[in-house]
């Protein structure tokens, strides 16, 4: 068999994902990077972002990010997100909700709201919806 | 008559019985979940804390703001974690009672101590005592994720940045076991850059293993990374203290419980007592009487 990487998805409230695969392409605050095995030993901060990744069958999977840190060490590549969900668990309906939301408030601003906050979370509501379709 | 009122009592203490064996279980249903979300964190956590010693220890000692004690702090601020809900035995008591202690231990070095509560029984035990305090999280432990960790984290960081708070405390439950949870005051800000001395990091850094690229670089990777250390930490602090909860509830009402089994018992006594004492009146008047008729 050829070689393999790791990955794990680790997120606050559970391992979203953890198994072999055979490439790792996330999208670092520097620009996306692509991770295969014998990769050199890396540690860096991701923006909110698409996750995409080669399982062992070859198929091209994708997953959602939302701002964390990559560890790539000895074939292992760790992913520490805020939140993060694989493509096909992302609630579509709940994403454009939460796209409303933000941009009601960045509408009506006013002194109480926080306009990065509202940013960050159209951001991702914007990457959750784009990460969706694109395998529906 | 005596006899009704010691019936309507026994009936009384079985129907509170009742609710806390009831009370119990659902406690200890709840204890399981936040167990389980304890031993979901951990992975997350502890690759947390590997990362950032690692880092801590390649940057150079100038570090980061959140990292530098202040020369003249004059103001602490206590992120006081309690449970929203009483019947919980000493637990939110011990939890105030461990962060007026250091209140008063910073009042005594010249701080102005500010509280930060999550959980109605602390914001209301500071709101009576007159200490101030920023900002309540109302809905508290009922329902709380990382977000709300992160909200707290964000705003302390924000208010330390501004030298609105120059030092800023933690005090929640250590869950040990179902029958200890240790109240425990934690130093938040300024963060001290974590060893990387434990027996692992240690050994790593030995043979040079740790030898990373950077993306962006190490300063910039660790001023990303610090606050979200700081929310790591409050949010172990939240889940630690809401499974220590459910577990003092359920050790309380397990006691209740078991108190309401001795008061049926001494009044199923004292009710068969009273009953006995009765029916020998009786027999004595109807004997009394029946001797007269002769």
């Amino acid at each position: 068999m050829e070689k393999a990487l790791q990955l794990d998805i680790v997120t606050p409230d559970k391992v979203v994902f953890s198994d072999q695969v055979q490439y790792v392409g996330a999208r670092g605050v520097e620009g996306e990077f692509g991770v295969l095995p014998g990769h050199f030993q890396l540690l860096a901060a991701l923006d909110i972002g698409c996750l995409r990744y080669t399982n062992l069958e070859g198929d091209k999977k994708c997953a959602f990010v939302g701002g964390g840190f990559a560890e790539v060490l000895d074939d292992k590549v760790t992913i520490l997100a805020e939140s993060s969900e694989l493509a096909e668990d992302i609630d579509q309906a709940r994403a454009m909700q939460a796209r409303e939301r933000a941009e009601k408030r960045l509408e009506h601003r006013t002194e109480e709201i926080d306009a990065d906050r509202a940013q960050a979370a159209l951001h991702r509501a914007i990457t959750r919806i784009g990460v969706y379709s694109e395998i529906h | 008559m005596a006899l009704k009122d010691v019936k309507m009592k026994i009936v009384g203490v079985g129907k509170t019985k009742q609710i806390t064996k009831a009370m119990n279980m659902v406690s200890s249903a709840k204890l399981r979940g936040a167990q389980s979300r304890i031993e979901r964190f951990r992975p997350y956590a502890d690759k947390f804390q590997e990362m950032l010693s690692d880092l801590a220890s390649k940057a150079s000692g100038n570090a980061h703001p959140l990292l530098a004690p202040r020369p003249e702090p004059k103001k602490c601020g206590i992120i006081l974690v309690t449970s929203d809900r009483g019947l919980c035995g000493g637990f939110n008591v011990n939890l105030i009672q461990a962060a007026l202690k250091l209140a008063r231990e910073k009042k005594a070095q010249g701080l102005e101590a500010r509280f930060i509560c999550v959980g109605k029984k602390g914001r209301d035990a500071v709101r009576k005592l007159g200490l101030e305090y920023d900002r309540h999280l109302l809905d508290g432990l009922n329902s709380f994720d990382f977000q709300l960790a992160c909200q707290i984290g964000e705003t302390v960081i924000g208010d330390f940045k501004a030298e609105k708070l120059d030092e800023v405390y933690l005090v929640y439950a250590r869950f040990v076991s179902l029958a200890r949870q240790v109240p425990i005051t934690l130093g938040l800000l300024p963060m001290k850059a974590p060893e990387a001395a434990d027996a692992t990091g240690a050994a790593g850094e030995e043979d040079g293993s740790l030898d990373y690229t950077y993306e962006p670089g190490v300063e910039e990777l660790l001023a990303e990374i610090l606050p979200r250390y700081l929310t790591v930490q409050i949010y172990r602090g939240l889940l630690d203290t809401s499974a220590s909860e459910h577990a003092a509830r359920m050790t309380a009402m397990d006691n209740a419980t078991r108190n309401c089994d001795e008061i049926t018992r001494t009044l199923t006594l004292l009710y068969n007592k009273t009953r006995q004492a009765s029916i020998t009146t009786e027999l004595i008047d109807i004997v009394a009487g029946a001797d007269a008729l002769n």
